[in-house]
C-alpha cells in the first residue's frame, strides 16, 4: 500500500472511531501496531533490551494515542499527529525503563512506512496492573480484551446498562495509563 | 495481555467524549465569565471611563493587553496538539514586546526626564500585581482543565502558555479600571504581573499536564 493511501486510509478509520464506530478503530490500531513494534524493537535492540520489552512499550503507546486521540483534528492530515505521538510516547517509555534516548522524527516517519507481520507476545506489565482491578471492572475487562465480547454483550452478561459499562472500561484505562505514569 | 487484547480493549471505548477544540472553546467562555464577574464585582471601569478612551495612552495600553491576550490563546490552542506548528504564533508573541518597546520611547521622548520615574512607579502598583494575579486565576484553572485533554511535547511550557493567556485576559479587564496608562507603567507592572501568572501557571502545567 503507497503512504498516501495508508494515510488517507488511516485518517478514514480514526475519523469514524471518533464517531464511535468500534470496528473501524480496531482496523485503525491494529493497522499501525505493526509499525510502532518495529520501532520499539529497534530502540530496544540498541540498549540491548529484551524484544520482550519492547511489546510493553508498544502496549504504552497504544493507550496514549488512545487517551489522546482527540488532539487530532479530523480536518488535517493523520500522518504528522501520528508520527510525534509515538516519538513522544517511545521517548517517554523507554526512559521510564531506565534507557534515555532521542528519537528523531525522520527515524519515526520512515518506519510508518514498512509493513511488518510478525506476530504479537504476551506482555506482563498489562495484567500486573488489571490485577489491581476491582469487580465488576475486572469482569468486563477480561470480558471485552480477552474474549473480545462488545460492550453491548458485556452489558448484558454484568447485568449493567451499556452506559455503565461503557464508563467502567474508560475508567479502567485511565488507572492503566496513571499507573504507567507512577511507574 | 496480548496487545491484541489490549486493542479490543480500546476499540470498545472509541467514543470521543471530550474534544480537544471543544474543551477549549468552554475554557474560554468560563475564563471571560469568571474574570468578568469577579471585575465588576470588585472594581468595574474606572469613573472616567469616557474620558479616558480618547486618551492615546489609555487605548493603546487596553490594546496592547487584547492583543496579548489574542495571540497567547492562538498559541495556548495549538500547543497541545502534536504535529500542528506553534513557531509562527511563538514568534507573533514578540509583537507585545516591540509594541512596549516602541510606546516607551514614545513615552521617554515627549516626558521630561524629571517624570520619568513618577509615571513608573505609578499609583496602583500594588493593585495591579495584586489584582491581575487574582483575576486570573479562574481563567488560568479554566485553561489547565482543559489542556488535560491535550498532549503537550513539555507540559511546564504548556502551563506557562496557559498562564500568558489568563495574564492577558485579567490585564485587560484590568485595563479599563486602572488609572496608571503611562507605557512605563505598563510596561514593568503589568510585565511583573503577568510573569506571576506565567510562572503559576508553569507549576500547574507540570503538575497537571504531564500525560
Amino acid at each position: 500500500m503507497s503512504d498516501l493511501a495508508r494515510e488517507e486510509q488511516w485518517s478514514a478509520w480514526m475519523r469514524a472511531a471518533i464517531g464511535g464506530d468500534a470496528q473501524a478503530y480496531h482496523r485503525f490500531l491494529t493497522s499501525v501496531t505493526p509499525h510502532l513494534r518495529v520501532m520499539a524493537r529497534r530502540r530496544c535492540a540498541q540498549f540491548g533490551a529484551p524484544a520482550s520489552e519492547a511489546e510493553d512499550v508498544v502496549q504504552e503507546v497504544l493507550l496514549s494515542i488512545h487517551l489522546k486521540r482527540g488532539t487530532w483534528d479530523p480536518s488535517r492530515p493523520i500522518a504528522p499527529w501520528i508520527s510525534i505521538m509515538i516519538r513522544n510516547k517511545l521517548i517517554d517509555s523507554l526512559r521510564r525503563r531506565g534507557r534515555h534516548v532521542d528519537v528523531p522524527l525522520e527515524d519515526v516517519m520512515a518506519v510508518l512506512e514498512i509493513d511488518d507481520q510478525s506476530q504479537t507476545q504476551e506482555r506482563l506489565d498489562v495484567d500486573r496492573i488489571l490485577k489491581t482491578l476491582k469487580e465488576p471492572q475486572r469482569t468486563i475487562v477480561q470480558a471485552i480484551s480477552v474474549e473480545g465480547s462488545s460492550v453491548r454483550e458485556t452489558a448484558g452478561r454484568v447485568n449493567m446498562t451499556e452506559g455503565a459499562v461503557r464508563v467502567a472500561l474508560h475508567r479502567a484505562l485511565k488507572a492503566l495509563s496513571l499507573t504507567y505514569r507512577s511507574q | 495481555m496480548k496487545t491484541d487484547e489490549l486493542i479490543n480493549m480500546l476499540s470498545e471505548d472509541s467514543t470521543v467524549r471530550f474534544r480537544l477544540g471543544h474543551a477549549l472553546t468552554l475554557a474560554f467562555v468560563a475564563a471571560i465569565l469568571l474574570a468578568g464577574t469577579l471585575f465588576f464585582a470588585l472594581m468595574g471601569f474606572r469613573p472616567d471611563i469616557e474620558t479616558a478612551l480618547t486618551s492615546l495612552r489609555f487605548v493603546f495600553k487596553l490594546l496592547v493587553t487584547i492583543v496579548f491576550f489574542l495571540v497567547a490563546a492562538n498559541l495556548m490552542v495549538r500547543i497541545g496538539r502534536p504535529g500542528v506548528r506553534v513557531l509562527p504564533w511563538e514568534l507573533a508573541l514578540l509583537l507585545v514586546p516591540v509594541l512596549m518597546t516602541v510606546s516607551v520611547l514614545a513615552e521617554l521622548a515627549v516626558l521630561p526626564a524629571g517624570d520619568w520615574a513618577a509615571q513608573m512607579i505609578g499609583h496602583n502598583a500594588h493593585e495591579c500585581l495584586s489584582l491581575i494575579p487574582l483575576l486570573s486565576t479562574g481563567p488560568l484553572a479554566a485553561f489547565i482543565l482543559a489542556l488535560r485533554q491535550s498532549a503537550p511535547e513539555n507540559p511546564g511550557r504548556a502551563g506557562a502558555v496557559a498562564g500568558l493567556a489568563a495574564g492577558g485576559i485579567a490585564a485587560a479587564f484590568y485595563a479599563s479600571n486602572c488609572t496608571d496608562d503611562s507605557p512605563l507603567f505598563v510596561a514593568l507592572w503589568y510585565t511583573v504581573a503577568i510573569g506571576i501568572v506565567t510562572g503559576a501557571g508553569y507549576l500547574a502545567g507540570r503538575r497537571w499536564l504531564a500525560w
